[in-house]
């Protein structure tokens, strides 16, 4: 019900929305509860366990109960808070955990069977048999139990993440906080001011009281007025703080246009802020919280302060009747309030006996409320006075108020502790929770608004000092300064109904009884037990409460019983939002090579190795399958000629006088010895032994070499030499960049590659000026490159590499002439069946746990000189015939495809783990050689070629007897890459 | 004989245009890194003042009309614009002109667009014209430099350029339609 002349809201733009299918009309600035109250509306979803009919409790970011969920299909949000939500022409909301409907929800026969369902109820009883824990009781408990759910569809709405900084973040708006931003901006400051609110001025919107002469929220817009203007300070409203890090970061969730009906084009729903603040006042402000008395949990029964929130900054009166249940003096403020806007209100009850009675209200001091009736909605309120005499008390609203909890969750997040403090009845921080954290206001158990604005002014001076800031003279505005007097007082006892304590997650005091009774009397214990404070309000309104119902049940105090521990995320945050930008191929850069789009062009499927993208074969007209395409560009390279990209691979620029001392130290064999002109293959271990990649080296002239990584380990390798230049050597002459991209490199090879090339290049080349591993500068087409004679594939072979900017020109150029030549452009497929061939190894077989012993390589280290890697190459149990070693596996003839990632066993063997004697890392089919070959490694396999071993895949069911080979399958010799 | 044809790295992604704020591919430059031999380090210097430069503190770029030589890392720069010829016997020098994507970001919202991708604090008070820091762009490693009140010299491997024109342009859309918002 609105009340005239009331409220802060815009009378004059009315705004339609829509709530379980039913249009409603609110008004600019509402929030979707203010406009539901307004509208009449009582039942907002159902609860979490029981399926009771549930309405609205707060009216800030903190609601346990009116959670709902917001748009359809994949943009479907679930337990989006009715009190943060504003409405708007498009939005479509729904009730929560119903069935059909938050009005009629048949699952609510849970209530019904409420007393079996307490808390450890069904780890108690479905215990039996224990194997259908997992498949039948908890799905079927999930599926009746829980809040909104998420439509399990990708969400395609664009999230932001974004950074900023500045000198002092301003937590909260309220009094304490615009004070703090005023005095920090006014001294030039670079301030932030978050709030979560999408207006600000914190509780001064929502109470009547004067500020500097002036209604308290003119007061504000007047601050607000002023900050807006000045350069140095950001206002960021709908922004909530949701957690506290090391090195003065905060994280923050910005509602960027969730509020919007037709939000521009590229808007974000949402951005998570990363906000690093030398300095920090947190102005949060505190929650009301409830007090615990039977069926406390009926839509109508609501916070104090949040009546008045309605009341005042929305013009709502939550109901036509109102009764008010509090032990302190903010009861009888909401009592003031009501009654200055004409509500009719029926009651007051003051646990206190000593209360004096409010003008025009019926005042029951010292009495509680022991019961409330009215499934769908609040009808009337049981008290029973200091006697026991029981009163029924007609009304349709029951305002609570059970004193205030600051909000001080920020200032816990990096695990301080707060201390309880008696007269408040409630924890409060400590200063030094968080280095450069001051807190002030509410947050800190300051209660006047006269003393929240002193401290938010005394706490910005003390930050601009230690920022070394002179500040400017801001008065102090006179302000209420009444005493906050309250008795603690948090359950109302011996009532039979439940009374609720997390309105969220469905745990009443009895839960919390049965959790002492079972022993589980730490608060953390009885968190976990109960599930008390796991909800989205993560125990804002229940946490004190609880800890003072399981202190009486222990017999403790609440400072002996202890708080748990506060953890961010402050509010909920959207997976999406932290996420944001990772959606599909945002996951990860993506490197394209120069050749990527006549690759694309020619229709190649391309397929990622590491961030880059790579051609996997050439498909043409008639290929029956990839594997008539990769056969196909295996005969370029055999027969005529075939071009491939290897630009990916690591390209390591090292230069300086001790380049080659350097050189021998990360590689096992030797470079130092390397001729300007010449190339050589090197084997690089880590430092425990292990082979880290291989790759060639070419010595470009005196103290200049350039070494080759493979695709994958670039990175690795270039991390590697920095760190063993800086670590072992920092004294050394030795200087490495990467020129991966700098050069665009395709390898050329097959009986035709010099025939190729020698149509290209400027001055061409016979087999005495770039003989087998020799490297030269080389003018092609008018472009200065470089050309290296090395071979992957086992035939004559070169990589021709030019500055990248002429990398697509020289790659088209290439194929054309390959298939001029009857040759032409092959693809990852081909490229690794030819090294399969040839028994070159890759990241396949080298993947961090063989050794060069392994991969018969152990020759290649030098016995003249040390390595990085080599006294660890020297352990015990690193060599010998125990050790796996590689071999090449060969099927006996008629036998079906192997797979990579089988395990050999010995024929006859039973295929189980105890008899493992070795795995299968690549396999091919091999049209050169006509039979499908493998690499792997064999325990003792070197000892045992010739024999035959039994290949057993257990995924792809595939069971072979291979012939166990060298794994240098074709051209043992090594004639034809030599030419 | 034929010639090859030369392609920049941003070939056909660039311009990019939200609001008054301009993503640019920047033109193609002479880049060499610069990294000192031992002992050489002043013989360096003083061969980098005869070509109107100096050695950048870490942080930092010197440049003159046309040519720059910008920090880019522990004991290394980067020669801008320049033959690195005078240079030679005094540093390691490696071209790296073709392995670089370089850009210009330019406008009002350019520092706003890099706060979405950027962990770096660059307010012009902490950033200031003529600075220079490896950093993230979002996944991509970067080099940056502040070239103007509202410009930065923006470099990643070349063969991110599409990611980063992605990035940035997704960036600068958003904090578009930011200032499209009335309420």
């Amino acid at each position: 019900m609105r009340i005239a002349g009331k409220g802060l809201v815009d009378r004059n733009t009315p705004v339609g929305f829509r709530f379980d299918g039913k249009d409603y009309t609110g008004f600019q600035g509402d929030t979707l509860a203010s406009a539901l109250l307004a509208s009449g509306v009582r039942v907002f979803g159902r609860s979490f366990k029981y399926h009771r009919p549930r309405g609205v409790m707060t009216a800030g970011s903190e609601e346990p109960c009116a959670l709902v969920t917001i748009g359809r299909g994949a943009a479907q949000v679930p337990n989006v808070r009715a009190t943060v939500q504003e409405i708007h022409a498009a939005l479509d909301a729904r009730g929560q955990n119903a069935w059909p409907s938050v009005n009629v929800d048949l699952m609510a026969m849970n209530d019904l069977f409420s007393p079996f369902f307490s808390a450890g109820f069904y780890y108690k009883t479905f215990m039996w048999p224990r194997k259908f824990w997992e498949s039948l009781y908890e799905p079927a408990i999930r599926r009746a139990a829980g809040l909104g759910a998420l439509s399990r569809k990708h969400n395609e709405d664009h999230y932001e993440k974004a950074y900023a900084f500045c000198d002092l973040l301003v937590v909260g708006s309220g009094p304490a906080g615009l004070m703090a931003a005023l005095a920090a901006g006014r001294a030039g400051a670079d301030v932030i001011l978050a709030e979560e609110d999408h207006v600000m001025g914190g509780r001064l919107l929502a109470e009547m009281q004067e500020v500097a002469g002036q209604p308290g929220a003119d007061w504000a817009a007047g601050v607000l007025a002023e900050l807006a203007t000045m350069p140095n300070v950001r206002l960021m409203t709908r922004t909530s703080i949701t957690g506290a890090y090391d090195g003065g970061t905060f994280g923050a969730l910005e509602r960027v246009g969730l509020h919007l009906a037709r939000p521009p084009m590229d808007l974000p729903q949402e951005c998570f802020w990363r906000i690093v603040a030398k300095r920090a006042i947190l102005a949060t402000g505190a929650h009301e919280r409830p007090i615990a008395f039977p069926n406390n949990d009926r839509p109508g029964v609501m916070m104090a302060g949040a009546v008045r929130a309605y009341l005042n900054r929305f013009g709502v009166a939550p109901g036509q009747t109102v009764a008010v249940f509090g032990n302190n003096d903010d009861a009888h403020r909401t009592v003031r309030d009501l009654k200055a806007a004409g509500v009719k209100v029926s009651a007051l009850i003051d646990v206190r006996e000593e209360a004096t009675a409010p003008d025009g209200a019926t005042l029951h001091a010292g009495a509680q409320v022991v019961d409330t009736v009215g499934r769908k909605g609040l009808r009337e309120v049981v008290i029973a006075d200091r006697s026991g005499q029981i009163t029924r008390i007609p009304c349709d609203c029951l305002a609570i108020s059970g004193g205030w909890n600051p909000a001080l969750h920020l200032a816990c997040h990096m695990n301080g502790r707060p201390v309880w403090r008696e007269e408040i009845a409630a924890f409060v921080p400590q200063p030094g929770m968080v280095p450069g954290l001051a807190v002030a206001g509410a947050a800190n158990g300051t209660f006047s608004t006269q003393a929240c604005l002193a401290e938010g002014l005394e706490a910005a001076k003390a930050a601009l000092s230690e920022l070394g800031r002179k500040a400017k003279a801001v008065d102090l505005p006179q302000a209420e300064d009444g005493a906050y007097r309250l008795r603690a007082f948090w359950e109302v006892r011996g009532g039979k109904h439940r009374a609720w304590l997390d309105f969220s997650n469905d745990v009443t005091t009895k839960d919390v009884r049965l959790a002492a009774q079972e022993n589980y009397r730490s608060v953390e214990h009885m968190k976990r037990y109960t599930t008390q404070g796991m909800a989205p309000d993560q125990g804002k309104n229940s946490n004190v409460a609880a800890l003072a119902v399981l202190a009486d049940a222990t017999g403790r105090g609440i400072p002996e019983t202890g708080i748990t521990t506060f953890r961010p995320p402050y509010v909920p945050i959207s997976v999406a939002a932290l996420g944001a930008g990772g959606q599909g191929a945002g996951f990860a850069p993506q490197r394209f090579t120069t050749s990527h789009q006549a690759s694309v062009e020619r229709g190649a499927p391309m397929v990622e190795a590491g961030l880059w993208y790579r051609p996997s074969y050439f498909p043409r007209p008639g290929d029956q399958s990839w594997l008539d395409a990769c056969n196909r560009e295996v005969g370029f390279v055999r027969d005529r000629v075939g071009v491939c990209d290897v630009s990916t691979l690591g390209k390591i620029d090292i230069q300086g006088a001790d380049a080659g001392r350097f050189l021998d130290l990360v590689y096992t064999n030797t470079f130092s010895t390397l001729k300007p002109g010449r190339v050589r293959y090197g084997l690089m271990l880590r430092e425990d032994g292990m082979v880290m990649d291989d790759g060639t080296t070419a010595c470009l002239a005196e103290g200049h070499y350039l070494m080759t990584t493979t695709t994958a380990a670039a990175g690795q390798v270039m991390r590697h030499l920095d760190f063993v230049a800086q670590a072992h050597c920092p004294a050394w002459d030795v200087h490495m960049i990467s020129a991966t991209e700098q050069w665009a490199q395709f390898a050329v090879a097959g009986p035709l590659a010099r025939e190729l090339l020698n149509t290209l290049l400027e001055e061409p080349v016979d087999g005495d000026t770039v003989p087998f591993l020799g490297v030269a500068p080389v003018r092609v087409m008018g472009v200065a490159g470089r050309l290296f004679r090395i071979s992957f594939s086992g035939e004559l072979g070169y990589e021709i590499a030019v500055p990248a900017r002429y990398g697509a020109a020289l790659y088209r150029d290439l194929v054309a002439r390959a298939e001029n030549l009857g040759g032409g452009a092959y693809g990852m497929e081909a490229l690794n069946v030819l090294r399969i061939e040839k028994g070159f190894i890759t990241h396949a077989e080298i993947h961090g746990r063989v050794t060069a012993f392994d991969i018969g390589l152990q020759g290649m280290v030098s016995a003249k000189k040390d390595c990085i890697g080599k006294g660890a190459s020297t352990r015990p149990g690193l060599s010998g015939p125990e050790r796996e070693q590689m071999v090449g596996l060969k099927p006996v003839p008629g036998s079906k495809s192997i797979g990579a990632g089988a395990h050999l066993f010995d024929e006859g063997a039973e295929p189980v783990r105890v008899n493992d004697q070795g795995y299968v890392t690549s396999v091919c089919w091999s049209p050169t050689l006509n039979s499908h070959l493998g690499l792997g490694f064999l325990i003792n396999g070197r000892a045992r070629i010739g024999t035959r071993v039994r290949l057993v895949d257990h995924l792809r069911k595939t069971d072979v007897i291979c012939e166990v080979v060298h794994p240098v399958f074709f051209d043992p010799e090594g004639g034809r890459a030599r030419g | 004989m034929a010639s090859l044809i030369e392609k920049s790295a941003c070939d056909g992604l660039l311009p990019r245009v939200a609001g008054g704020t301009v993503l640019s591919e920047l033109p193609a430059a002479r880049v060499t890194s610069v990294a000192p031999f031992a002992g050489k380090t002043r013989a360096l210097g003083a061969a980098l003042k005869e070509m109107g430069l100096g050695w950048p503190k870490p942080g930092e770029a010197v440049g003159t009309e046309g040519a720059s030589i910008l920090w880019s890392g522990r004991d290394q720069a980067f020669l801008i614009g320049a033959d690195p010829a005078p240079l030679s016997g005094l540093a390691a020098l490696s071209d790296q002109g073709d392995g670089w994507a370089r850009m210009q970001l330019k406008g009002p919202e350019a520092e706003a667009a890099l706060a979405r991708l950027v962990p770096l604090d660059l307010r012009l008070s902490e950033f200031g014209i003529g600075q220079v820091a490896r950093s993230g762009l979002n996944h991509m490693m970067m080099l940056i430099a502040r070239t103007s009140e509202t410009g930065f010299d923006i470099m990643v491997f070349r063969s991110m350029a599409a990611s980063a024109v992605h990035e940035i342009g997704t960036a600068l859309d958003a904090v578009a339609a930011r200032g499209r918002l009335t309420s």
